[in-house]
């Protein structure tokens, strides 16, 4: 005679609740909002999916979500082959290895509020190293006045900040790879660009797969640095997606609008991590 | 195509890896070192590869200076304990590689692979990947990835020790017939004397980074050069006993017996005895024989085969016996070995005396050791 207890249940209790107040409530919240316009606690409307329609067709939103796409697609562009080639090229052992190793953890410390009045004064073209180098070269560059510069500088600022995030990542994907691949590859006369491409990539396609979805992640949520730095300017040039969604939540308190474009957005977010995750682990089994 | 080692030796941060070995290996030869692991038999074998030059000594590729030859230019390839492959590459790609680095034409690699496939049993699996194959036909893709180029040296690196028992036998066997028709160097490293007997050829018996021994494996193992060679050569290792021939008469350890036959021709003094575990036997012999009382510490019985583990006096013997035997810790017994099985060992460690070969049964059997 089997004697069975519900007592297993108390033991996965405190997860639902810490589930349920960090993620399900609030999310529920939100939800909550996106459906509703609320002038004050006890005057409120149901209005359904209007404010969904107004947001899907808002060109403000448009801008910045364009932009916050060719904004994540350089970061990534950028940051993860320069990640490999950094990786790539740093000591094997030695004591190199924590010197690069410190030297690459450095600027993953510095706060991203720091990062940007850091950048805010070396870009300018007065007393700044960056903008004043620039200046003395010949070239226009202010980044509180041109759109391109400011751009430029946001993207620079990240880069300098995490780039380092992915060759960490890489370097220790290499390191796990054993001396004898290389030594196989040796007797086999490969050639280094087939080594890399044959050995060294296939085995770093994990780390990538991780260095890929955060940064996506994190630069398609990027917000202190350009507020910091330009506070979304020139104009709207560096008004990415949170920007606007802070704007609208806070500074217009437009909270229905708000809640449904928090929603899309974190939708939009949801559906590209799986895309990359799904095409970066589709044919896993083969290798 | 013969390989000579002249006097190499090579040292990393003061550790001496390989020491002053003089080798020399003939085209179409099938060559085991044989050693413990840390002996220097994946050093030597980088060396001999190109992958390391040595800090002294050359090594000569039929007569030329190839020393300082880097393994690119060399035609080499090397098969490792590990199954090495490229992973996003089909098991007909992998085994392709050498030959497009080669820049050979696509109708030639085809053929070859397919052949070179054939002779490894793994043509029916050319369109997988090497995740979605067993260890033991991992194993042989990378083998045949090592094979297909012709190289004029192929090494193995204890390439069968990840494998399953069954499948080592079988892969074992296959070794040889792949090399029999070949002018190929082949060089084999193990730490496993039954593989080295079995595989046949020539051994090399390696130790710390010396070269202890070196020429046919039954020549070898029938005529250690001395106390070293003969306890490396053998699992479980020679048994060693203090001897001493004074005034007609002989002291195996404490047993006083008379001067054997065969011994009659060594002048008095100390010597030390070897004993092969399994020459040891547990009932009467009608021969001369050496007859030892012994107490068993532990009976290991694997299979159809027993270690026995005695101790006679102070000195720890193993015993290597046929068939299943049962016995209780601390009996009393026993055990016979007849004198012409004896090796006789001077104390400096030089042979003296090896069993004559004519009498003895043929080492390379495998229930011979």
């Amino acid at each position: 005679m089997k004697t069975y207890n519900n007592k297993a249940w108390w033991l996965v209790l405190p997860v639902f609740v810490l589930v349920a107040f960090s993620a399900i409530i609030p999310m529920m919240t939100v939800v909550n909002y996106s459906v509703q316009d609320i002038f004050d606690p006890s005057t409120r409307y149901f209005v359904g999916t209007e404010w969904y329609r107004e947001i899907l067709a808002d060109p403000r939103l448009h801008d910045s979500l364009v932009r916050q796409f060719i904004y994540s697609f350089c970061v990534l562009a950028i940051e993860v082959p320069l990640g490999i080639i950094v990786a790539l090229s740093m000591p094997r052992r030695g004591l190199g290895v924590p010197f690069s190793l410190i030297l690459l953890s450095l600027p993953l410390l510095v706060p991203w509020n720091v990062v940007g009045t850091i950048w805010q004064i070396i870009g300018r073209e007065d007393i700044g190293l960056y903008g004043w180098t620039l200046n003395s070269l010949g070239l226009d560059y202010n980044y509180a006045s041109n759109p391109r510069d400011a751009w430029i500088t946001v993207l620079v600022m990240d880069v300098w900040h995490w780039t380092s995030l992915v060759a960490l990542l890489c370097y220790s994907g290499l390191r796990s790879i054993p001396d004898v691949y290389y030594q196989a590859a040796r007797i086999d006369r490969a050639s280094h660009w087939a080594v890399f491409r044959f050995i060294q990539l296939p085995k770093l396609k994990n780390v990538l797969l991780i260095a890929v979805m955060l940064r996506f992640m994190d630069s398609f949520m990027i917000y202190t640095e350009p507020f910091v730095l330009t506070g979304g300017g020139p104009g709207t040039a560096t008004t990415f997606l949170s920007q606007t969604l802070t704007q609208m939540a806070l500074g217009q308190f437009d909270l229905g609008r708000a809640a449904a474009f928090s929603l899309i957005y974190f939708l939009i977010i949801l559906l590209v991590t799986w895309v990359f995750y799904t095409a970066m682990t589709h044919n896993d089994d083969k290798g | 195509m013969s390989l000579q080692l002249d006097n190499v030796t090579l040292s990393v941060r003061g550790e001496t890896y390989i020491s002053d070995a003089s080798l020399t290996l003939e085209p179409g030869s099938f060559n085991v070192l044989l050693g413990h692991t840390l002996a220097g038999k994946t050093t030597l074998m980088r060396l001999m590869a190109g992958l390391d030059r040595p800090d002294h000594g050359r090594v000569y590729l039929d007569g030329r200076d190839v020393t300082h030859l880097p393994v690119r230019q060399r035609n080499v390839s090397m098969v490792y304990q590990q199954f090495i492959n490229y992973p996003t590459l089909t098991v007909f790609d992998n085994i392709a590689s050498p030959l497009k680095q080669a820049r050979v034409a696509r109708q030639e690699i085809t053929r070859r692979v397919e052949e070179t496939a054939a002779m490894l049993g793994i043509q029916h699996l050319l369109g997988r990947y090497p995740q979605e194959l067993s260890g033991g036909q991992q194993q042989r893709t990378a083998m045949a990835r090592a094979l297909v180029k012709d190289a004029e040296l192929v090494l193995f690196d204890e390439p069968l020790v990840n494998l399953d028992y069954k499948l080592r036998e079988a892969l074992r066997v296959e070794m040889r017939k792949l090399f029999e028709s070949r002018n190929t160097i082949a060089v084999y490293a193990t730490t496993e004397p039954a593989e080295a007997l079995a595989l046949g050829g020539t051994t090399t018996l390696l130790h710390q980074g010396r070269i202890v021994q070196s020429g046919p494996s039954d020549e070898v193992y029938r005529h250690p050069r001395n106390r070293e060679a003969a306890t490396l050569f053998g699992e479980p290792p020679i048994n060693l006993m203090p001897m001493t021939i004074q005034g007609g008469e002989c002291r195996i350890a404490d047993q006083r017996q008379a001067l054997p036959e065969i011994w009659r021709s060594l002048s008095e003094g100390d010597y030390q005895v070897g004993i092969r575990p399994h020459h040891w036997s547990l009932r009467p012999l009608s021969e001369a024989a050496l007859r030892l009382p012994a107490v068993v510490r532990v009976a290991e019985i694997s299979g159809s085969e027993t270690f026995l583990h005695l101790a006679h006096d102070r000195i720890d013997l193993v015993a290597h016996l046929i068939g299943i035997h049962e016995f209780g810790v601390d009996q009393a017994l026993d055990v016979q070995v007849p004198f012409r099985q004896l090796f006789v060992f001077e104390p400096g460690g030089d042979l003296v005396l090896s069993p004559p070969s004519s009498r003895s049964t043929s080492p390379g059997v495998r229930g011979d050791l």
